[in-house]
């Protein structure tokens, strides 16, 4: 795929590249985050797990996956 | 007195100390604390995920949520927008409604800013969350985050992390007089003895993080944290003795030679 294909996304405040029409479920995976322990964001809306592969990610799509850390 | 279950939104907890997972050595560190403090209800916090170390280990390795009930928190929110995105993203990873909600208002103090918090509560027991409300020991605040739908009040006893144990026991002991909703001391305890305190004055549980996690020995600060919790209890329905200006003698001058 030419790089000049690419789109650019934010995925917790970082800058990726994926190629159009990338699922969000792709993305996940791609990131081997485990489903049953974080929530999703998309452009501060929150996704339903079971519709992930539904979801094409678009051009300056802002993704936050959020899991629990220690706290107090 | 008799004593009564400990009971959140209907549901009933074995031990009265709550812990904290933050500022732990490890997560192993952080599991083997909680175990032995025996507590059955953890905080934890929402954070992004660390999308460039896919291998780091996760709390939820450590400390099993189907053992013990995790209680979301919303550290670090300042406004009750950021604080209902929170708690609605802790939601989404696994279903929680249980909740502990924590609004700043002072970056150096971490004093609760009062009145988004009850904006908060109410707009949170509105969609459904059992709102825990940590909060200033102002009884009056403390009635209006009854009366909005908190379903415990959690004042602190002095300032987070700060370990300088109950600032104000007077508070304390009134917001305990009109409240029937379970009071439990979320902030500021230092030492085990801080802990009993709580407990004698009344409260029904104490919520502790960093004087566990950052003591020398912290498994060992665990098991005192715990028997304190458990002491101070008893020694609040046992009914203590009235405190006297004067000495009462333990022995009888009867048969004295």
């Amino acid at each position: 795929m030419n790089i000049k294909n690419k789109i650019k996304i934010t995925v917790n405040g970082k800058q990726m590249q994926i190629i159009p029409k990338f699922t969000l479920k792709s993305l996940i995976t791609k990131l081997k985050m485990p489903l049953n322990k974080i929530a999703i964001e998309l452009n501060k809306k929150i996704i339903d797990k079971n519709r992930i592969s539904k979801i094409r990610l678009k051009k300056g799509d802002k993704i936050e996956i959020v899991h629990f850390i220690g706290g107090g | 007195m008799i004593d009564k279950k400990f009971k959140i939104a209907n549901k009933i907890f074995k031990s009265r100390l709550i812990v904290g997972t933050g500022k732990y050595k490890s997560f192993s560190e952080c599991a083997k604390a909680i175990k032995t403090s025996g507590a059955d209800i953890v905080t934890v916090a929402v954070r992004r995920v660390n999308i460039s170390n896919k291998n780091k280990a996760r709390l939820m390795d450590y400390v099993d949520p189907k053992k013990i009930t995790y209680l979301p928190n919303t550290a670090g929110c300042f406004t009750a927008e950021d604080a209902i995105r929170t708690l609605r993203l802790a939601r989404e990873i696994g279903g929680w409604k249980l909740v502990k909600l924590e609004v700043l208002g002072d970056k150096r103090n971490l004093f609760p800013e009062m009145i988004e918090t009850l904006r908060s509560t109410e707009l949170l027991t509105k969609e459904g969350f059992k709102v825990m409300v940590y909060c200033n020991d102002d009884p009056l605040m403390a009635k209006r985050l009854e009366n909005a739908g908190a379903v415990a009040i959690m004042p602190l006893a002095a300032p987070i992390g700060s370990g300088l144990g109950i600032q104000n026991k007077v508070n304390i002991k009134i917001i305990r007089k009109q409240t029937k909703l379970p009071l439990i001391i979320d902030a500021g305890i230092g030492q085990a003895s801080d802990a009993s305190i709580a407990m004698e004055l009344g409260c029904d549980g104490v919520l502790i993080n960093t004087a566990i996690a950052k003591a020398k020995k912290p498994i060992q600060m665990a098991e005192a944290m715990k028997l304190a919790v458990i002491s101070g209890r008893k020694s609040y329905l046992s009914g203590r003795i009235n405190p006297n200006l004067f000495g009462s003698a333990s022995t009888t001058n009867k048969g004295i030679i």
